[in-house]
């Protein structure tokens, strides 16, 4: 029962008012108000053990960030138990925020209009981090981050990338057992993606600590998390290793043609005929792709075929993403993962 | 506590990064002191003294009152209802302290920084252009000091009660501008509460308003005198218990029915 985060049936709904149409709806809408209750996280269980990173992934509106604010003592659950570090997270508030840290992609948590070290000194002040702690820990993320050349600028001057580093310094300052990412990489470029991935791991191998993500951006997923938990309306539709999801519904893998002149469909059928092949059409009327199963043979075979009969300009062998798996999900349901 | 002193420093820092701001607050407060003597001095025309204050003490009454408003008045109300709209107060509950001792905490900042660079030497440039006069008791401007610290306090107050208003309003503009007017005149800036009408002054004792700008201003111009000093004081002292009840139900409210706006 040493879970970091111990989740059950967390649900939370929200009530809102729909407004009637026309100024006669308008005008009703003063004395009586029709309202509906949308539920955003529906029944959501999970645990999370020390020292795990976890991707949370799912739609917009899915529920990522309600589940993830719940968690952090922002929300109330409408009901359910949640314990999170051992503690509740809305009873205890003031204790229970030292012992995690949290990082809004699309919210800025340093001041603004004062130098970015400002913020920090605050920070450690509202936390009480002891000075040498400060001193050995901070440095070191500083320098891992590269954002010393930061550290006098204002917030408001700072590009995003930028921005998000220090976001993530100062998520950090007190060494928290847990964090949570709600779309750290959003908007940033490969370099900066990467330097925080890397980041990340870092910490995790060094400290031990506990990242829950949630991101759209499923190369983040693939380079830091072993575990993901994928949300759907509400409620969670996989949870499990990441391999695992791959090897379900991965299989498979595409081919792609370039020919040098156009094709159709029918003709490519024919060309393939006798193995299992998926024409689809990419591009324009020269770019096909072929999905098939992960086999030598039949690889082989149906490009021996198709470029035996067409000229070819580009031919590229693919496996198929992580994106298009969650895309199949999404499209399909999960039924098939059984 | 070390944190709310950080908070302090930072908001002085905060203050110093928007000088423009600070230059154009010394000229609005001189030309509103400057309106306001003229205002006055049409008013007396010969008239030695009107409800019992001279010419001088209604001069200096002004002056102390603006530059006691540079103190206690600040926009922490509409900080936190524009929080609030932009879904930062979010960031707000992820920190381990008292978010309105936080924002009280600004407050104060903002208060000190204007009360030090703003009020002080405007106080010295307004003594040499209008009769004003400072008064010599020592103990007089220790009681001033304490009631405009009280004013401060009774002014956060409310401005606190107005911004979470938002929490269930979710766009209070209309309100905190109606709040601005009503301390304004309420509070005895505009016009001291002794001018006012009989039942009106009747009103104003079961309002906080009165703690905010009048009772202050008239002890530093020795317009009360004895035992009036120190029911001002209590008077202050009490709403500024009392208003504590109210915010404290409205802040647990409204945390309980929280809803981060924009995702």
């Amino acid at each position: 029962m040493d879970y970091i985060i111990d989740v059950k049936d967390l649900r939370k709904e929200f009530t809102s008012h729909s407004s009637r149409s026309g100024l006669k709806g308008a005008f009703r809408d003063l004395f009586t108000r029709n309202y509906t209750i949308k539920t955003a996280v529906n029944d959501v269980s999970l645990q999370i053990k020390k020292g795990e990173m976890v991707g949370y992934i799912g739609e917009n509106g899915a529920g990522k960030s309600t589940t993830i604010k719940m968690l952090t003592g922002i929300l109330t659950p409408t009901s359910g138990l949640v314990r999170v570090n051992g503690m509740n997270p809305h009873k205890d508030r003031e204790q229970f925020v030292r012992s995690i840290g949290v990082v809004f992609g699309q919210r800025s948590q340093l001041w603004w209009d004062i130098a970015v070290q400002e913020s920090f000194r605050l920070l450690k002040k509202v936390y009480n981090v002891p000075d040498e702690f400060y001193n050995t820990h901070m440095a070191d993320v500083i320098k891992t981050l590269g954002i010393e050349p930061l550290l006098d600028k204002p917030v408001r001057k700072l590009s995003l990338g930028q921005r998000m580093r220090c976001e993530l310094a100062a998520a950090l300052i007190h060494n928290p057992p847990l964090l949570f990412l709600d779309e750290p990489t959003i908007g940033l470029d490969v370099l900066v993606k990467l330097r925080i991935r890397e980041f990340l791991k870092e910490i995790n191998a060094k400290y031990g600590t506990t990242i829950l993500l949630t991101t759209h951006d499923l190369s983040d997923i693939e380079a830091l998390c072993e575990r993901v938990i994928m949300l759907d309306e509400g409620q969670i539709i996989y949870d499990g290793a990441l391999r695992k999801l791959r090897e379900n519904w991965g299989e498979g893998k595409q081919i792609q043609f370039a020919f040098a002149e156009e094709a159709t469909h029918a003709e490519l059928q024919s060309l393939t005929q006798g193995h299992l092949v998926l024409w689809e059409q990419g591009g324009n009327a020269s770019n096909w792709t072929a999905s098939v199963e992960n086999n030598e043979d039949i690889i082989s075979a149906v490009i021996g075929r198709v470029v035996g009969a067409k000229k070819i300009a580009d031919l590229k062998i693919v496996e198929i993403t992580t994106e298009e798996i969650i895309r199949n999900i999404y499209e399909e349901g999960v039924i098939r993962n059984g | 506590m070390a944190k709310y002193m950080e908070m302090i420093r930072i908001r002085f820092l905060m203050m110093l990064a928007y000088r423009t701001n600070y230059y154009s607050g010394i000229l609005i407060y001189s030309i509103n002191i400057g309106a306001y003597y003229f205002l006055w001095s049409a008013i007396y025309g010969d008239k030695s003294s009107i409800q019992d204050l001279s010419i001088v003490q209604m001069t200096t009454y002004i002056a102390v009152s603006w530059m006691a408003r540079a103190f206690y008045f600040n926009n922490i109300d509409r900080e936190i209802a524009l929080e609030i709209k932009e879904g930062k107060v979010a960031i707000e509950m992820i920190r381990p302290y008292n978010y309105l001792g936080m924002k009280m905490m600004q407050g104060l900042g903002e208060g000190v920084f204007r009360l030090l660079f703003f009020s002080v030497p405007g106080m010295v440039i307004v003594y040499f252009i209008f009769p004003i006069q400072f008064t010599t008791h020592p103990a007089t401007w220790i009681y001033f000091l304490i009631s405009i610290l009280l004013s401060f306090i009774i002014n956060t107050q409310i401005n606190l009660l107005t911004g979470i208003a938002t929490f269930f309003l979710f766009n209070n503009d209309g309100l905190i501008r109606a709040k601005r007017v009503v301390i304004d005149l309420f509070s005895g800036l505009i016009l001291p509460i002794s001018f006012f009408p009989v039942w009106a002054q009747g009103v104003m004792d079961y309002l906080p308003f009165k703690g905010i700008s009048y009772i202050s201003s008239m002890i530093f111009t020795e317009g009360f005198h004895g035992n009036e000093i120190f029911h001002g004081l209590l008077n202050q002292t009490l709403w500024a218990l009392v208003l504590f009840i109210p915010i404290q139900l409205l802040w647990t409210t409204a945390k309980r029915q929280l809803i981060v706006q924009g995702g």
